[in-house]
């Protein structure tokens, strides 16, 4: 019994939250690394347009709860996302046609794009800021749990409760769908495979007459709705506030990196390694050790390596880590 | 005499704001002939072929395809023109399978491409086997014939080789040659810069020698083969 609600507990405090997370990040970083690809550069402005984009979904949201509308047991944000998607594209698209493409023509050097992007980053820092405040903003409305604590207790006769949120159940579905279409997009479209020909070699895919403009148009689109989606997730999950979203960029590049810039499959993989990591790291394991350990062997303290306090540098340290052995990451990508 | 189908006529020119390469340098290309530009180290021979295809800016002297001039049009506009250009490294899409590389070729053209792509894989039968496998996995004379059915899905009118038998074994060259020739039958007219001259000259309807960017030796492959300056100064041997 002992062995079973060790599970219980270990799958109810890390496996699940950090699947989850890791599915935010890994959507995260399925971005940085789609626009490192084509684009060539790393983009600051990421963890900014995620909170753009949940912005926007956040206000359509409320607008539609104050009209009633409800997809109940579903959140309402879910039928706001399409909008905010498509604002968040159009974002996106405006901002390439007024900032980023004036670099691209001059042919400018990766790092300045990346200071561009940074520049692109403070102002929808500012924008976000304006418009939504900068409290801790909820909009998640529906059905709270698919499987409570206090139900699953009575329904196995275990001490230990697994709580299973909506909000979590609902990440890792539209991540897995969210993944299927994207690697359906770049491995059997035209156009995706122009993207993936324009990312492998430029010069040869302009001889083949793509059209670096298009693929870049597409490029952002995609962006945007990953950035979107995980943005929306992610506030659905925990909250919104746009200070977070900012934080979570250093997860999010060391997803991407970590799993070899450029690479989507490497994205995926990075973000569960980092959000595992930091999750297992921050956990206090006493209760899983007390379960598992024979009575006298059980811990005093709560067995927890890091504070959560120190979870940026759980991040930060795989990123070095990997950057020193592995620099084009755990799957072949790009070197940074 | 008529004009040849390709010309670079008297071309003169450079990169960016750099000092002028080519001197007034003439390359030209009949339909169906194969014409291969050779010379020293530094000639300017890629950077020739470059200025024909519209990658460095022609300062003076023009390019015509088939009487049109088209010395102000951009590399990516003489593709649709029906030229194509194989450059001389990174000419394949090396993560993509080497399907998807001949899909990516053809990626102008709106009408069926599977007969073209069945010509491409008779033309070169391993690719037909291997057409699933990712480009970069495969052995330096199969990329080059990667990169040369890709520049053929567009049904080119001209095919530009730059060196594409450099770093190959001299068997795949013979073979890659042999292959060439073939597409020269087809009526496609072959416009090539080479580093193993005697080999290339052998095939050749037309030869090139450039010295310092400017034109040193002009016939057909044969006479140059027999011309004892050229082989004096610079095929070698006697």
């Amino acid at each position: 019994m002992d062995i079973l609600n060790a599970f219980v507990a270990l799958l109810n405090f890390v496996i699940i939250p950090a699947t989850a997370y890791g599915s935010q990040l890994a959507l995260g970083a399925l971005g940085v690394t789609l626009i490192y690809g084509i684009l060539r550069f790393s983009n600051f402005a990421h963890g900014d347009t995620m909170a753009f984009g949940a912005m926007v979904t956040i206000l359509f949201t409320w607008a539609f709860q104050a009209m009633g509308l409800s997809i109940s047991p579903l959140p309402t944000a879910l039928l706001a996302l399409p909008i905010g998607i498509a604002f968040t594209a159009g974002m996106m698209l405006l901002t390439d046609k007024w900032v980023y493409r004036f670099y691209r023509k001059q042919k400018a050097k990766p790092i300045i794009l990346v200071m561009v992007s940074l520049g692109v980053m403070f102002v929808l820092n500012g924008i976000v800021r304006v418009i939504i405040g900068v409290d801790e903003q909820q909009f998640n409305d529906g059905e709270r749990f698919i499987i409570k604590a206090g139900d699953f207790k009575k329904m196995t006769g275990l001490d230990e409760g697994l709580a299973f949120k909506t909000s979590q159940g609902l990440t890792i579905i539209v991540t897995i769908i969210a993944v299927i279409a994207l690697f359906w997009f770049l491995n059997r479209t035209r156009t995706g495979k122009s993207m993936r020909a324009y990312s492998d070699n430029e010069d040869l895919a302009l001889l083949s007459g793509i059209n670096p403009e298009k693929v870049v148009r597409v490029t952002w689109i995609l962006a945007a709705i990953l950035a979107t989606t995980a943005g929306v997730l992610y506030g659905l999950d925990k909250a919104f506030k746009p200070f977070t979203y900012f934080q979570l960029l250093l997860p999010i590049f060391a997803s991407a990196i970590v799993g070899g810039l450029g690479n989507p499959l490497g994205a995926i993989a990075g973000g569960y390694v980092i959000a595992f990591s930091e999750v297992m790291l921050t956990y206090a394991w006493k209760k899983v050790a007390t379960y598992v350990l024979p009575e006298s062997l059980a811990p005093d303290g709560l067995v927890q390596l890091l504070s959560t306090d120190y979870k940026f540098a759980v991040s930060f340290a795989i990123l070095v880590i990997v950057l020193i052995f592995k620099p084009t990451g755990l799957f072949k990508g790009k070197s940074v | 005499m008529s004009e040849p189908f390709l010309i670079g006529d008297r071309m003169s020119g450079g990169y960016g704001q750099g000092p002028n390469i080519l001197h007034g340098c003439t390359i030209a290309v009949d339909k169906g002939q194969i014409a291969v530009i050779v010379g020293p180290n530094g000639a300017g021979k890629s950077t020739a072929m470059k200025a024909v295809f519209g990658m460095l800016d022609v300062r003076e002297g023009a390019v015509r395809l088939d009487g049109e001039d088209i010395t102000a049009l951009t590399p990516q506009d003489r593709v649709g023109k029906g030229m194509a250009f194989v450059p001389q490294t990174n000419n394949i899409f090396t993560s993509m399978t080497v399907e998807e590389n001949l899909e990516m070729g053809a990626f102008l053209r709106e009408d069926d491409i599977s007969q073209t792509m069945a010509q491409v894989y008779e033309l070169f039968p391993i690719l037909k086997d291997k057409r699933r496998q990712a480009a970069g996995e495969l052995s330096g004379g199969q990329r080059q014939q990667v990169a040369v059915g890709r520049a053929l899905m567009t049904q080119p009118t001209v095919l530009m080789l730059d060196e594409p038998t450099a770093g190959v074994s001299p068997i795949v060259m013979d073979e890659l040659f042999d292959r060439i020739i073939e597409v020269a039958r087809t009526g496609i007219s072959i416009l090539m810069v080479e580093q193993n001259a005697r080999q290339a000259l052998e095939i050749a309807d037309k030869g090139y020698v450039l010295v310092q960017g400017r034109n040193a030796h002009t016939g057909t492959g044969k006479d140059l083969l027999e011309d004892p300056e050229v082989r004096r100064t610079f095929l070698g041997g006697t």
